[in-house]
């Protein structure tokens, strides 16, 4: 399979930080190391020839018991070339922390907040990391495959 | 209650003990507020609609108001976020109240046992009648509504 303009262009310009890259049925998926996030990110939004200037979606996966454990999912979009990109960058660690996105697509910014809610993973420069769908008082983060599924949470009363 | 006819007088007259009154009267205006949150509410307007018509029973009114209500119907799932206002909702309703625990969500949190939701709402406020099932057809509805008359007219009433 010829190589895309896209992985090409990863590829040179961060060939460093690349640590996978594959195309098929004609998407192209690139796992970067989570240093690189937010210099790939702008690299592909601004690029004259990419223009990957939507940021479709945003979320996580915890694969337990790999190392390393986490994978930040983004799923981009150029609206320019009808063209998709799944970029993805694992996290290691029990408090895993990555750069935020929002100073590019400011949707970026409750996309995180839920992935933090969920998976505690936090982003640097998030301007308002807070939970979203759980409340302040939940203890731990529901989506990590060792929250026990029969935890209770305590109960919150009525706000006075 | 028994009708007494005949003796000295030629009227008949009812005797009964207040308690029992009271019982009747109020098993018969049951002014319910339906606390609706999810997939059981259509079977909840199922049943108050004119088919099944609760309005044989005296509950035909619901209020929309918790200060204007004696029967709370908690309909749907309900989440640990929203158990402070259904809590809020209970404390603002007038003594005599009831609970109904309406669909097995809020019986016991059904097959929502997960972080989101709350395994069965007696675990935040006091529950007089539960009707299970997913959802419960409106004859288990009416059945569930009867048991409760029947707790209002058995039970001591106060005052």
């Amino acid at each position: 399979m010829t190589e895309t303009l896209t992985l090409a262009k990863i590829k040179q310009a961060f060939g460093a930080s690349l640590i996978e890259a594959h195309s098929q049925l004609g998407h192209d998926t690139v796992v970067i190391s989570k240093s690189a996030i937010l210099d790939v990110a702008r690299m592909l939004k601004t690029d004259p020839e990419l223009q990957y200037n939507y940021l479709m979606d945003l979320t996580a996966v915890d694969y337990w018991k790999r190392n390393p454990r986490f994978e930040v999912v983004y799923h981009l979009y150029s609206l320019a070339n009808n063209q998709r990109l799944r970029v993805k960058a694992p996290l290691g660690g029990n408090e895993p922390e990555i750069d935020s996105l929002t100073s590019l697509w400011a949707g970026a910014n409750w996309f995180e907040r839920e992935v933090y809610d969920m998976f505690g993973i936090r982003f640097k420069g998030h301007p308002d990391l807070r939970r979203i769908l759980l409340y302040p008082e939940f203890e731990g983060h529901p989506l990590r495959k060792d929250y026990p599924i029969t935890k209770r949470q305590p109960l919150i009363g009525p706000k006075v | 209650m028994e009708i007494v006819s005949g003796g000295s007088t030629t009227m008949g007259f009812f005797t009964t003990r207040l308690d029992k009154m009271i019982g009747w009267a109020r098993k018969y205006s049951i002014f319910q507020y339906p606390f609706i949150t999810a997939c059981c509410g259509m079977e909840y307007m199922a049943t108050a609609c004119s088919h099944y018509d609760i309005d044989r029973f005296g509950a035909g009114l619901p209020r929309f108001s918790p200060r204007q209500a004696d029967v709370l119907f908690v309909v749907g799932t309900i989440s640990q976020k929203l158990a402070p206002v259904l809590v809020t909702i209970y404390e603002q309703m007038c003594a005599p109240k009831w609970v109904v625990a309406f669909g097995v969500c809020t019986c016991t949190g059904g097959f929502y046992n997960d972080y989101a939701s709350v395994p069965g709402i007696d675990t935040i406020i006091p529950v007089d009648v539960y009707i299970p099932g997913c959802p419960p057809r409106p004859e288990t509805v009416l059945h569930g509504l009867m048991m409760l008359q029947e707790k209002i007219q058995n039970q001591k009433q106060e005052l």
